[in-house]
Formats: structure tokens, C-alpha cells, sequence
């Protein structure tokens, strides 16, 4: 590729990702009426969609080779345990991801 | 007015911190390996933010020159953006100038602590939202430039440090569970990510995924609205 090609493959990259944030409120401008669909989505997506993001993250994780999965599962059960217990959000991750790279780096 | 934003917006940000270097190093390790001057994740950081199609541009680089399909790989790759603008609708009105560029700087991060995050009544909410989306911008430019110049000379033990972003993510929906006074919503995308993330592999199921949500979160419309979770 040449510098313009390279150029302007970027520039596809930003359009696109850009198209897809402002789409919506290019759609349904602040100063009209949202339809009452759309705002019924808009209450109802966010916990489907950080559902869908917990999939995401962890969606190559093999439950059938290497370490079938248990790191993330445990660890993931030591987020939830210590965020139920405390509610301190920091806490909560720093201990998973500590108790997530010590099972990967000395255990598994 | 800005300094309070600024106290309450930055720890919320901390773990972003320490998720966003490493992933953002990692990304500038991988454009360094693959050829390219520190130039390109120091700008591509700066311009793109969005993880994810930033790594699929580095492939896009190196292929041959097809500008469509680097449109459309982007645009499936981040249709999830939807998503978060149509639930910003509200929350981002009245942020004046500062909308721009916190629906510019909406990346999935950004997103899920600007909804959820409790900004307490006497914090300016443009501003609180202002500056967790530009610390989190800070954070991923800091760590592709570092990993796009200092690439080769980088070793020490981070493996596992990419939890941090899940763990993160556990947390939010932890939250988001919490705050919710039905759930059907939550089990709804958990469940049917996980159907599709089996029927159609770790690549493809993210499109598949979103149409189901939309599809039987629409057909519920009704059943949910009485039942409260639209409230």
C-alpha cells in the first residue's frame, strides 16, 4: 500500500466507527420528541448490552483445551464475591485481576 | 466546577487505567512488529479510539487496498455503538459543546461508566462525563504511543493483566443488576450472547447477537413495560 492508500484506509476506519456513535443522535435530535420505542430501547438495552460486553470479553476462552476456562471462572466468581461483600468498585477488580494473573502465571 | 467533575470523574477511571496501557501497548507492540513507525498507533489512538477496530486496522494496512470492505468490517465491528448512543439520548442532553466529543470518545468503556456511574447532585454531569471519556482517551493514546516507540525493549511478566477489562465488565453488570428491579433484560443478553457466541464462533456472533437482542427485546415490549424494567 501507498502512503495515500494507507491514508485513506484510516480514514474509512474513523468514518465507520464515527457513523456508528453519531448515528443515533443524528437520527433523534435533542430537540425533538424521541419516539417511545426508541426510548423504550434506550432503558431497556443497557443491561442486555453489558451482558453482551462479559460475552465478549471472554469469548475466546476455550472450555475444552488448555485451561478449559477455570482461571476466568474463578476469578471471575472472586470479582462478584468481593463486590457483593464490599461494593468497592477498585477492590473488586484489582483483586480479580490479581487472583486472574497469579492462576495463569503460577497454576495453570 | 470542573475541579469537582475532575475528583469525582477520575476514580471511577482508575481501572481503565491500568487496562487501557497494557492493551494499548499491546497494540503499539503489535503495529511496531508488524512494520509500521510509531507514528501510526500514536495518531490511529488519538483519532480512531475503539480498540477493537484498531487492531482489525492493522490488518486492514497490511492487506491489499480495499476501502470498502475497511468501511464495512468497521461498521460491523462497532454497530454495538447504536446501542449506546440510543440509551445516551438523555443523558447526554444539555452537555452543550462537550456532546461532540463524548459521543466522539463513546467507546465501550466510556459508555458503561457514564451510564452507570452515581455522579453525585452537586457534580456538573457534562463535565463528570467530560472527563472520564478524555482520561480515558488519555490513557489508550499514552499507552499505543509507549508500546509503538519503546515496542521491543518492553519485557516483564503482565500475562493476565487483560482481565482487568473483563473484571471491569463483571462489575458494571454487577451495578447495572443491582440498581434493576427486574432482569430480564440482563439474562436476556447474557443468554443470548452466549447462543450465539456457540452457534456462530467467536468472529461472527457479534452482529447475530445484537439482532437477537433487538428482536426478542422488542417482541417483549409489552409484557416488559408493564412489568416495570422499562421504567
Amino acid at each position: 500500500m501507498t502512503l495515500t492508500q494507507q491514508l485513506i484506509t484510516i480514514l474509512m476506519v474513523i468514518l465507520g466507527t464515527m457513523l456508528t456513535r453519531f448515528l443515533p443522535f443524528l437520527l433523534f435530535p435533542a430537540g425533538k420528541p424521541t419516539p417511545k420505542y426508541i426510548r423504550y430501547l434506550g432503558t431497556v438495552l443497557p443491561a442486555a448490552v453489558f451482558g453482551l460486553l462479559e460475552v465478549y470479553c471472554l469469548k475466546d476462552v476455550s472450555l475444552f483445551t488448555g485451561s478449559h476456562g477455570i482461571p476466568e471462572l474463578i476469578s471471575i466468581v472472586v470479582v462478584a464475591a468481593l463486590h457483593l461483600w464490599k461494593r468497592q468498585m477498585l477492590l473488586s477488580i484489582a483483586g480479580g485481576t490479581v487472583c486472574y494473573m497469579l492462576l495463569v502465571q503460577l497454576v495453570f | 466546577m470542573k475541579r469537582k467533575a475532575w475528583k469525582a470523574a477520575f476514580p471511577y477511571t482508575i481501572p481503565i487505567f491500568a487496562g487501557f496501557w497494557f492493551l494499548g501497548m499491546t497494540y503499539g507492540i503489535y503495529m511496531h512488529v508488524s512494520g509500521f513507525s510509531f507514528w501510526y498507533p500514536m495518531l490511529m489512538s488519538l483519532t480512531i479510539f475503539a480498540g477493537s477496530a484498531e487492531f482489525v486496522a492493522v490488518n486492514l494496512l497490511l492487506g491489499a487496498f480495499n476501502p470498502l470492505q475497511a468501511l464495512v468490517m468497521t461498521l460491523m465491528l462497532n454497530a454495538r455503538h447504536l446501542f449506546y448512543g440510543i440509551s445516551m439520548l438523555d443523558k447526554f442532553k444539555g452537555t452543550g459543546w462537550k456532546k461532540f466529543y463524548l459521543i466522539f470518545g463513546m467507546c465501550d468503556e466510556s459508555f458503561s461508566i457514564n451510564y452507570t456511574a452515581d455522579i453525585p447532585a452537586d457534580v456538573d454531569r457534562g463535565w463528570f462525563m467530560f472527563f472520564v471519556t478524555l482520561l480515558n482517551h488519555f490513557y489508550w493514546f499514552f499507552g499505543a504511543t509507549l508500546g509503538g516507540v519503546f515496542g521491543s525493549l518492553i519485557h516483564f511478566n503482565t500475562e493476565g493483566l487483560d482481565f482487568v477489562m473483563t473484571a471491569m465488565f463483571v462489575v458494571i453488570f454487577l451495578e447495572q443488576w443491582l440498581k434493576d428491579k427486574t432482569h430480564t433484560s440482563a439474562l436476556l443478553g447474557l443468554g443470548l450472547s452466549v447462543l450465539c457466541l456457540i452457534a456462530f464462533g467467536s468472529e461472527q456472533f457479534l452482529i447475530p447477537a445484537m439482532a437477537a437482542i433487538l428482536g426478542v427485546l422488542t417482541l417483549l415490549r409489552k409484557p416488559m413495560e408493564k412489568g416495570g424494567d422499562a421504567a
